[in-house]
């Protein structure tokens, strides 16, 4: 008899699952796997971006709200970490309390912004987070004193992460290597950024997979059957809000103390925004395991796709026309031509399409 | 005391005035239907009870307490649940899903879930089912089936047999009978054929008024009263 919520696991369940599996080994093992600082940073920026497109990915896949403030909160979260690393000097001490304020700033803006406007139809709110979203950032490019400005935010982070620390040395006092991986704070800072985007994941996995997360579902689907069955609906939706907030700030605070710098255009800019919503589309809205793929694909696209093109440019050099159309210069073209495709083939995104198809 | 009591009540939607003067004493236990021809105001009746659309001050009362003007998951709360015409189910949840929703925990009762395996053997067979996939019927039943997971004082009804097969019909009535012994339903019906097997007390709304309200055996007995009233004929 059934007493306890299951889902039993499809086909298409696995091979989505299956992906992610081999995106997190590749990621927990990627400063041994792809030795040079560029694939590490990439990496690192796939660990923030899955956090941020999941969290993202909570409030328009599973609760249908539209917001463009993400970013704004991803900047409340970077700027509370760099402000305070700048004023008080490297230390733990600035690294907590810059989170914590940021992820304050972020819970009562959009307490505020949420109780205030998610009464209203989804366009309105869409605008009223965009006017936020733009006001944040016009702020962040005026009060230079406070944010530096344009220039955004330069700082010394804990000595654990510098790269002259040695977490290990060998007989002769050297960093040690492992693999040809040195032991150093590079490394202790990646796996801070692994880790803490794998906690945040993990915990917004349990989120929709608890009751919650099926009265959003329920919530997404229609407001009124969630109110007439005894859901607050407003309530929800800006507590959902501010969790995002929460998740979105605790990224940006992390991107920050890999960084080493904080400024409008790594924290604040609509591009990010733009973004995130394209990885949450290319994955998948609705399911988490879709932010993992969404935001790794994406991520690599933006850092490998003019490599991979030099290379297709110089394989055709003796076809006419080819190389022109393949050359590096023209990768956002290419991502563009990629992602209608992407959209055309997999309308839920992939993650969702594979899911739907082999489960039928 | 009646469990509920609608005072006068009149609802406007925009610029219509579609109830103008609902007033009815609905007693506890039992099924009470609410009969008229389409347009009449009947669901307009049941939304305005439910807040769904907001009535005059002062017109409905539950247990004595007055309900008009609140938040509809507040008077969900009270312990009164709606089955809309429309099923008001979520199509992208399972069968599960949609019943834990309805649970004030989270958890089930297993006696009542047991009862509802009883009373619709469906909602088991198709417990991991996305509820898009079930039929019209099962959709039915899995409405109702949420509207008594938790204990509930008044279930509100709105034309549960419309587009049903018999044999459907049947059990659904069945069911019902089996519901009112411990809570009060109010039924909003087509069918009179199937509203007088299961109608202790009922009334007849026209027009955004109660024209007519009794006991079902006196209405049964009155044909002349059934004719000017529903348009029906024997």
């Amino acid at each position: 008899m059934n007493t306890a919520v299951t889902h039993p696991a499809n086909k298409g369940d696995l091979i989505v699952k299956a992906i992610v599996l081999v995106i997190a080994a590749a990621l927990l093992f990627a400063p041994f796997l792809f030795q040079d600082v560029r694939s590490v940073e990439v990496a690192a920026r796939i660990c923030i971006f899955v956090v941020l497109v999941a969290s993202y990915d909570l409030l328009i896949g599973y609760t249908g709200i539209v917001s463009f403030a993400h970013t704004m909160f991803f900047g409340f979260g970077a700027y509370g970490v760099a402000i305070l690393l700048k004023q008080m000097g490297p230390g733990w001490g600035p690294v907590v309390l810059g989170t914590l304020a940021g992820v304050t700033v972020s819970i009562i803006v959009a307490t505020l912004i949420g109780l205030l406007s998610l009464r209203v139809k989804a366009i309105f709110f869409a605008m009223i987070t965009l006017a936020a979203a733009s006001v944040v950032l016009v702020l962040a490019s005026q009060l230079s004193g406070f944010t530096g400005g344009e220039d955004g935010i330069t700082y010394r982070v804990p000595d654990l992460f510098k790269p002259a620390t040695k977490l290990m040395v060998d007989e002769d006092g050297k960093v040690l290597r492992i693999l040809g991986v040195k032991m150093n704070g590079k490394l202790a800072a990646y796996y801070f950024v692994f880790l803490t985007c794998f906690i945040l994941f993990l915990f917004l996995l349990r989120v929709v997979a608890s009751p919650l997360g099926t009265v959003l579902e329920a919530i997404r689907e229609n407001e009124g059957r969630a109110e007439g069955i005894g859901y607050r609906v407003v309530a929800y939706r800006t507590f959902v809000f501010c969790l995002a907030a929460t998740m979105a700030s605790i990224a940006g605070s992390v991107y920050a103390v890999w960084l080493k710098y904080t400024g409008p255009d790594t924290a604040l800019s609509f591009a990010i925004m733009i973004d995130i919503l394209l990885m949450v589309v290319i994955g998948g809205m609705g399911t988490m395991w879709g932010a993992v793929i969404g935001a790794t694909l994406m991520v690599l696209a933006q850092y490998y796709l003019r490599d991979l093109m030099a290379v297709a440019s110089e394989a055709t050099s003796a076809i006419p026309l080819l190389p022109d159309l393949l050359a590096p210069d023209r990768w956002l073209f290419w991502l563009g031509i990629i992602f209608i495709l992407l959209v055309y083939f997999f309308p839920a995104g992939l993650a969702g399409t594979i899911m739907k198809k082999e489960s039928h | 005391m009646s469990l509920l009591s609608l005072k006068q009540m009149k609802t406007d939607i925009g610029q219509y005035h579609v109830l103008h003067d609902v007033t009815l004493e609905l007693p506890e236990g039992g099924v009470f239907v609410l009969l008229g021809r389409n347009g009449a105001g009947k669901t307009t009746t049941l939304r305005s009870i439910m807040g769904l659309w907001q009535p005059s001050p002062g017109s409905v009362t539950f247990r004595g307490q007055d309900i008009a003007g609140m938040h509809t998951s507040d008077i969900a709360r009270l312990g009164i649940a709606y089955v809309p015409e429309n099923m008001g189910i979520f199509g992208g949840l399972t069968v599960e899903e949609n019943l834990v929703l309805a649970t004030k925990a989270g958890k089930f009762d297993q006696t009542r879930l047991n009862r509802i395996y009883e009373l619709f053997p469906a909602m088991e067979k198709f417990w991991t089912k996305q509820a898009w996939s079930l039929s019209g019927g099962q959709k039915q039943m899995l409405a109702v089936s949420r509207a008594i997971i938790e204990p509930r004082d008044l279930i509100l009804i709105d034309e549960p047999t419309k587009g049903l097969a018999p044999s459907i019909i049947h059990a659904m009535g069945e069911a019902f009978r089996e519901i009112s012994v411990d809570t009060t339903i109010l039924l909003v019906e087509q069918n009179f054929n199937f509203a007088k097997s299961l109608g202790r007390d009922m009334a007849v709304i026209d027009d955004g008024r109660v024209v007519h309200a009794g006991t079902m055996t006196d209405f049964i007995a009155n044909q002349e009263l059934q004719d000017s009233l529903l348009g029906l004929s024997a």
